[in-house]
């Protein structure tokens, strides 16, 4: 018995234009499927992680030697800048927006988004978006770092700056479009037979997230547009040399910009959740306490934004409540590490590809949670504010959580999207290279940070000269970890072994209709026979049900 | 603002699955108006972090307003802000007139809206004339003419939306009383300007 029962299973395939196979041209235009825009978001995302790891690999490379001899100071102030923004703002984000557009109609049983034309609007300002900003490195880059903090960002150069401002006001703009579309999709499209604790955790925490995206970046485009005015009309609103207070600038950008954490990372907490107990034959442990724990993180992440500003001038009991906010909201995210983990706990787990990334996710996103912790803390804040401590909390979370993540969810999902196989071997060495490249690259950055190396600085004492020689190691390792990856993604997705229905034998929705679906998703809409996650309790998915499989039935037993 | 784009399709009026075949004219009910008024929750966030600027301001200054800030006139706004709620009960007629199917009154009734719409801007452009006070003045000079400029910006959309609403109503049966969703959508939007006002006009003038 499958989670889905198709009625009239006999009759033969109606013929209504369904099969018509995407060209690739479709992924160059103004489509409103979802399933297209959503790999339109990923392939556009992927490149973009590209340009952003040329740009690490560059500050790394000049962080080989303590003396500016690859680039020079002002150069690395671009970089560092164009870095950190391409990374967060057109890689995680478009990558999460992604997934969610591909995935959440198909699990929840529906044949598109609620409102695709808005859909496709959204994706088309992220090229924009992106576009613009890179086109800033050839004026003056911005050099303000991705936070933009006047008075900085108001004394480096107007031209770059204002196209910074631009990029992002666009891109927050498609990232509240989604969010819109997303939250209306799940809690209205969902098939009748799915009440919401029979959703998909991916889709509970894509809820969580949205609900972050619509509440938070609103804030940043205010803040951003306060802050044009300042760069580009004279006015003082955080310029302190006309009377203005830069601190509030801080405070509304980190009101976005710490809830936007959460935004990079709650699309995969929810993806590993649903990949953890397809690859380890188990229900996932706790559904419950997993899907309301992302709700909590939603609510805690808008409360904790002043832990960024321990050195700004705070006061006293603001230190104190956000340091405490800071600190319970481990405790929902532990809940979903100790959710994970005994999900994993005897279960019958196949060392595919997805499940090693998830496992390191689980793995390095752990020592970026502790030390996230450790930074709560007021008195350990200040004493490595600005330090390498701070850049390695954050790669251990943002890359060994996110990235990770999405990988994890690109070999789970691929052979859905494309109708492929990866190839497995390739798979395993894309994630050791990574994974070890990862740990090189970051772990060094801790003791860098105690010993008080400070951050987005092209310069540096030479007694830190050993450590950051490894970790520019790491960086190349990690750069070369991108290359079995681009090659089997490509190769398989054009010659790839052909890949059945369900190769995972997983229940979600999604694994129940053909690979690649069809146009609209599904013959007929699908009936729940299962909950989500009821691996190991008797049910036995079947693999590429006949009724869906036109060419070369594969019928693996199950 | 780019919700418009959707919003004022045409052909939008009921979702159908486009596909031929009746297995798939599954209708999909509408869910416009929800998801209008997540865009508009969004919209109220960027109000409510510009809000909080100004009270941040207000409250780290050392006197405020900055010393030799010309007092505001509460006079013109104060009929400003008359026009502007009564504007959204003129709206509010036009919503039911739809919904009786009186396409005339409806026009009516979003033309009075749109023209005490275009009254208030006026007046804002009148008072921003007189003020002695310029963007770059000092701190609330330039937060007064951000909030200001930007919920005009907001009042100017609102009438662009009800022009749009009255230049398609021309087409005899594009609106009736089952299917009207631009003239519901264009309603709560101006509520929404309306309720914006309202605050910004006790922080600025009054508070």
């Amino acid at each position: 018995m499958t989670q889905v029962d198709v009625q009239e299973t006999q009759s033969p395939p109606p013929a209504h234009g369904h099969d018509v196979e995407r060209k690739w041209i479709d992924y160059f235009t103004f489509c409103t499927d979802h399933k297209v825009i959503g790999i339109q978001y990923l392939v556009t995302a992927f490149v973009f992680y590209i340009v952003g790891g040329i740009f690490a690999t560059m500050m790394r490379t000049e962080l080989a030697t303590p003396d500016p001899d690859f680039v020079t100071p002002d150069v690395y102030n671009g970089l560092l800048t164009l870095h950190g923004t391409v990374m967060l703002f057109l890689w995680i984000v478009p990558a999460g927006a992604g997934l969610a557009n591909y995935l959440i109609p198909l699990m929840i049983g529906a044949r598109d988004m609620a409102f695709p034309r808005l859909n496709a609007i959204a994706f088309w300002m992220i090229p924009p978006s992106g576009i613009l900003l890179l086109s800033s490195y050839f004026f003056e880059p911005p050099g303000a770092g991705w936070t933009s903090y006047p008075p900085l960002s108001l004394t480096l150069g107007q031209i770059g700056q204002g196209i910074w401002i631009m990029s992002i006001l666009i891109g927050g703009t498609a990232s509240i479009l989604g969010a819109i579309n997303f939250i209306t999709t799940i809690l209205k499209m969902r098939v009748p037979s799915m009440p919401i604790d029979k959703m998909p955790l991916f889709c509970w925490s894509m809820l969580a997230t949205s609900f972050l995206i619509l509440v938070s970046t609103p804030v940043l485009a205010g803040a951003l547009i306060l802050l044009a005015f300042d760069l580009l009309a004279g006015t003082n609103f955080f310029n302190p040399t006309g009377g203005g207070n830069p601190v509030v600038y801080q405070h509304m950008f980190w009101f976005y910009s710490h809830p936007a954490v959460y935004i990079f990372v709650l699309p995969l907490f929810g993806a590993i959740s649903d990949v953890i107990p397809v690859h380890a034959r188990k229900p996932i442990f706790g559904y419950k306490a997993i899907a309301y724990s992302s709700l909590a993180i939603s609510f805690l992440g808008l409360i904790v934004w002043a832990h960024h500003m321990f050195t700004s001038g705070t006061p006293p009991w603001m230190r104190m409540f956000f340091m405490i906010t800071t600190m319970v909201i481990a405790v929902p995210t532990g809940i979903k590490i100790f959710g994970w983990l005994a999900t994993l706990w005897r279960g019958k787990i196949a060392y595919t590809s997805a499940m090693l990334f998830a496992m390191g996710f689980i793995a390095t996103f752990l020592i970026g949670g502790i030390s996230g912790v450790m930074l709560a803390a007021v008195p350990f804040d200040i004493h490595v504010h600005d330090t390498y401590f701070v850049v390695a909390h954050f790669h251990y979370v943002l890359f060994g959580g996110a990235v990770f993540g999405v990988f994890m969810a690109v070999y789970h999902w691929f052979p859905k999207m494309t109708g492929r196989m990866m190839n497995e071997f390739w798979g395993r060495v894309h994630f050791l290279l990574t994974f070890v490249g990862m740990n090189l690259t970051f772990m060094p950055m801790h003791e860098l940070g105690m010993r008080g190396m400070n951050r987005r600085i092209a310069l540096y004492d030479p007694q830190f000269t050993d450590l950051n020689q490894l970790a520019t190691i790491g960086s190349y390792i990690l750069a070369v970890s991108t290359i079995p990856f681009l090659i089997n993604a490509v190769w398989c997705w054009a010659f790839g072994e052909k890949a059945p229905a369900n190769p995972w034998r997983a229940l979600t929705l999604e694994w129940q209709t053909t690979s690649p679906p069809m146009v609209e998703n599904f013959e007929e809409l699908p009936t729940l026979k299962t909950g989500p996650y009821d691996y190991g309790l008797g049910y036995i998915p079947v693999v590429d049900p006949p009724e869906f499989s036109r060419e070369d039935p594969k019928q693996v037993p199950a | 603002m780019t919700m418009q784009g959707s919003a004022l399709n045409p052909s939008d009026t009921v979702f159908v699955a486009e596909q031929n075949g009746s297995a798939h004219a599954e209708e999909h009910h509408d869910f416009r108006i929800f998801g209008l008024i997540l865009f508009l929750a969004a919209e109220s966030m960027i109000f409510l972090g510009l809000f909080s600027a100004y009270l941040a301001f207000r409250l780290m200054a050392p006197d405020w307003p900055p010393e030799g800030t010309p007092e505001l006139e509460v006079l013109l706004p104060g009929i400003n802000t008359i026009i502007l709620i009564s504007s959204s009960f003129v709206i509010h007629r036009a919503d039911t007139a739809i919904k009786k199917n009186d396409v005339g009154g409806m026009q009516r009734w979003f033309a009075i809206t749109a023209v005490m719409g275009a009254v208030f801007l006026a007046g804002q452009v009148y008072e921003y004339s007189n003020l002695e006070f310029g963007l770059t003045t000092n701190q609330f000079a330039s937060t007064f003419y951000a909030l200001t400029g930007f919920h005009g910006l907001h009042v100017f959309v609102g009438i662009l939306l009800m022009l749009a609403v009255l230049w398609r109503s021309r087409q005899a049966q594009h609106y009736s009383s089952e299917s009207h969703f631009g003239i519901e959508a264009a309603e709560l939007y101006w509520h929404f300007v309306d309720v914006v006002w309202i605050v910004l006009f006790l922080l600025l003038y009054i508070l």
